[in-house]
């Protein structure tokens, strides 16, 4: 009995804390720009194949070193994740402040293509991308030096655009052609690639007669260190001053001179890198595929929502109170507890993993009907706060 | 002065008529032409393709009543369709007269006795009001449990997309009861006409068709007077509607309930024409490639919703039988040129550059605020060099 609600305790935080790890950055940048970024799914997604990439590079290199490769992939995976995230704020999200609905739609645009991209991504591809980006912004460059750049502004544009377009597909062509298969192979492709977790994450940590999985405690560890790095980081640097001041009314703030754009740039980059660390850790549970962000970024939602924007805090509560319940309602411990015939039943239906979604989901609403701005509301004066 | 203003409202009564007559002859025209000319123009299995397209269309003027005309971006949609696809399906599926045994999946996985939901629907007029009726039932309670409690925006879309996900799990997962992953399939007859014969499918295709004009016709009826605007205002500034004086919770649910309505009819009509509905229309991708038809088309127009949904899917099947790989890519691309440079969609351009654009190739001049610029000759000689 009590070890049965321990068990459950131990795995709700440890599903709990994979959902904080991933929503801590979603409910930064939600909190600051009002923005939810669809692709946070697929930012993770990123960090995932990132770390099965660095494997592969320590793999090859071989010895003890492979040992610590994962720590590698964790600043690898934050990295790339922010940079494809800071690529996405300067070119889409800059033109849509204040239109959430828009940027849900756009980031979802941005999800859809990143998802075929690592399917497909190959040599061809990414010369062809390559060549066309320096062909088009170079191009860009050059007619902004005109003088009368805002005339032709329009047909040029869209010359060029089609001259570099046509230009990197011809030349991806000629270089599918010369180089064969290996240039056309793709890197990933569609099949789900596994990651080998070091020897020393193999294991189990035995407590008494009870094993933890060696794994799930990492996990648990590293988001205890990103939530205390993004405490620090908001509250004890100047930066983390901006992103707080910007948060809570952002015109007072730009009235005083911090600059908010690049605030936003910052925050939306830092996010990332938090989802690129996520899926770091989530490569350590099992295999990536293009879809693995898909199944995660409904739930880090739902966090977001029963946390609430206004503070840290409400975040990890609202991701540690949906594991716990997640895990408790799914595994029918509710029903082992209960005697009553119709109440046995009743849990006992739910006590599957999607079904416990389903409850967990009526749970949530329920709550929304008490709380609806999150338990840890943004306070403010505003009607529409 | 009465006599003046008489004259004037029948003037104005007059034209508004002539309008709405030359309307309902272009709707008339183009419902003539898909039924009567289309048929002869392509090969059926592509007009069951079109069929599909037009019950999408339907779904697609549910999602511009309620985001386009009310501002409430809804990623649920899939839900209210797929249930109306099983509301029919599950008629469909249960072998007639009642009581002569059970669908064939349930005694498959072991049933033995029919659950109590699936014995309304041997009744075909239940079935039928219930393709409508359940899933406007459901909306309604879910925008009254969110709306009640001014819950908006962003956050709505969240709550809808993630029941979305929680229907999705409900049905895949109950295999003896909606046959779980599969789906309801393989109908036999509808309503006495055989369901895969030729000539039923095209009957369906126009019946479709009658329901795309008459979805039409009361999305602009709801649309066009005070009800409409009242829409419109929600969406611009609900606060400032609530200050005057007006609820609008109620207004958001009851067009959360027709708009699902909508969807439930269109996932009926689909169900029929594709022979299969299954958990699988309630994935989000799904709901959320719903509301970009409606933008490619144009938001708050009805004919851009319809325009939108038959022009995407039809880039689909095309694209995607051609590129299998790059659908995604151009889906994708597709969202963000629609949001980022064409934010008033297709019909919204029209509107405006493109009739700009007519006129600036037929040679007619734009009329300019401030005439006498057009004489200075420094202002010429900076358009020149500089540009406008």
């Amino acid at each position: 009995m009590v070890a049965s609600i321990l068990d459950g305790i131990f795995n709700g935080v440890s599903i709990g804390s994979i959902l904080l790890l991933a929503a801590l950055g979603l409910a930064i940048v939600f909190g600051l720009m009002g923005v939810i970024n669809m692709a946070h799914g697929e930012l993770m997604m990123l960090g995932a194949y990132t770390t099965f990439v660095v494997q592969n590079i320590f793999k090859a290199i071989g010895g003890p070193l492979f040992e610590v490769y994962i720590f590698f992939a964790l600043i690898a995976a934050f990295i790339v994740a922010a940079l494809v995230g800071l690529l996405l704020e300067r070119g889409v999200i800059r033109y849509l402040y204040g239109r959430p609905l828009e940027t849900l739609l756009a980031t979802w645009g941005v999800s859809l293509i990143l998802q075929q991209f690592v399917r497909s991504v190959n040599w061809v591809l990414v010369f062809g991308l390559l060549l066309f980006c320096v062909l088009y912004f170079g191009g860009q460059w050059v007619v902004k030096r005109r003088a009368d750049f805002e005339r032709i502004k329009g047909w040029s544009t869209t010359l060029l655009l089609f001259l570099s377009g046509a230009i990197a597909l011809v030349g991806g062509n000629i270089v599918a052609s010369t180089y064969g298969l290996a240039a056309t192979q793709p890197w990933f492709g569609a099949q789900n690639k596994d990651v080998t977790a070091p020897a020393w994450l193999r294991g189990g940590i035995p407590i008494g007669n009870y094993q933890l999985p060696s794994t799930r405690v990492f996990i648990m560890v590293l988001t205890v260190l990103c939530v205390l790095g993004v405490y620090w980081f908001l509250n004890r640097t100047a930066w983390g001053l901006r992103i707080r001041s910007v948060t809570q009314n952002r015109n007072m703030s730009a009235c005083l001179g911090i600059p908010t754009r690049t605030v936003d740039a910052l925050t939306f980059a830092l996010g990332s890198g938090l989802a690129g660390i996520a899926g770091c850790a989530l490569s350590l549970l099992g295999s990536v595929g293009p879809n693995t962000g898909q199944n995660y970024i409904v739930n880090t939602f739902m966090v977001v929502v029963v946390g609430g924007v206004g503070k840290l805090v409400g975040t990890i509560v609202g991701a540690m109170a949906i594991g716990i319940a997640d895990y408790i309602v799914g595994t029918g411990i509710l029903a082992n507890l209960t005697n009553i015939p119709f109440l046995k039943d009743f849990f006992t239906f739910f006590a599957t993993t999607s079904m416990a979604k389903v409850m967990v989901f009526a749970l949530i609403v329920v709550f929304l009907q008490f709380r609806p701005a999150g338990m840890f509301p943004q306070k403010g004066r505003t009607v529409d706060a | 002065m009465a006599v003046d203003t008489l004259v004037q409202s029948r003037g104005v009564d007059l034209a508004k008529r002539r309008s709405l007559l030359i309307e309902i002859a272009i709707v008339a025209a183009i419902a003539l032409f898909l039924i009567f000319a289309l048929p002869w123009l392509i090969s059926a299995f592509r007009l069951n393709l079109m069929g599909r397209f037009l019950a999408l269309a339907i779904v697609a003027l549910g999602i511009d009543l309620i985001w386009g005309f009310t501002g409430l971006l809804s990623l649920g949609h899939g839900i209210f369709f797929t249930i109306g696809g099983y509301a029919l399906a599950m008629h469909l599926k249960l072998p007639q007269p009642p009581g002569s045994g059970l669908p064939e999946f349930m005694s498959l996985y072991g049933g033995t006795e029919l659950p109590w939901f699936w014995r309304p629907f041997y009744s075909a007029p239940f079935s039928l009001f219930a393709i409508a009726v359940i899933p406007a039932v459901i909306a309604g309670i879910l925008g009254y449990v969110i709306f009640r409690n001014r819950i908006r925006g962003v956050y709505f879309s969240i709550l809808t997309q993630a029941a979305t996900i929680i229907f999705f799990n409900f049905f895949n997962g109950q295999q003896k009861l909606f046959n779980g992953t599969n789906g309801l399939t393989d109908f036999r007859s509808v309503f006495g006409l055989p369901v895969k014969d030729n000539r039923t499918q095209y009957i369906l295709y126009i019946v479709t068709i009658l329901f795309v004009i008459l979805a039409y016709a009361v999305c602009r009826w709801l649309t066009s007077g005070r009800f409409g605007r009242l829409l419109v205002a929600i969406r611009d500034d609900e606060s400032r509607v609530r200050f005057t004086g007006y609820n609008p919770t109620g207004f958001k649910i009851l067009v959360f309930a027709v708009s699902g309505a909508l969807a439930g009819i269109a996932g009926a009509l689909y169900t029929l024409q594709s022979g299969i509905v299954s958990p699988n229309t309630m994935n989000i991708a799904f709901s959320i490639e719903m509301v970009i038809w409606v933008a490619v088309g144009g938001r708050a127009t009805l004919v851009g919703a319809i325009l939108g949904a038959v022009l995407v899917n039809l880039a689909k099947s095309l694209l995607s039988e051609q590129f299998p790989d790059f659908w995604l890519f151009f889906q994708g691309g597709l969202f963000l040129l629609v949001v980022l440079l064409l934010p008033s969609g297709l019909i919204g351009w029209l509107r405006t550059s493109g009739v700009d654009l007519y006129k600036q190739l037929t040679g007619q001049t734009r009329l300019s605020t401030y005439p006498s610029l057009e004489e200075d000759p420094e202002v010429e000689y900076e358009r020149k060099n500089i540009g406008d």
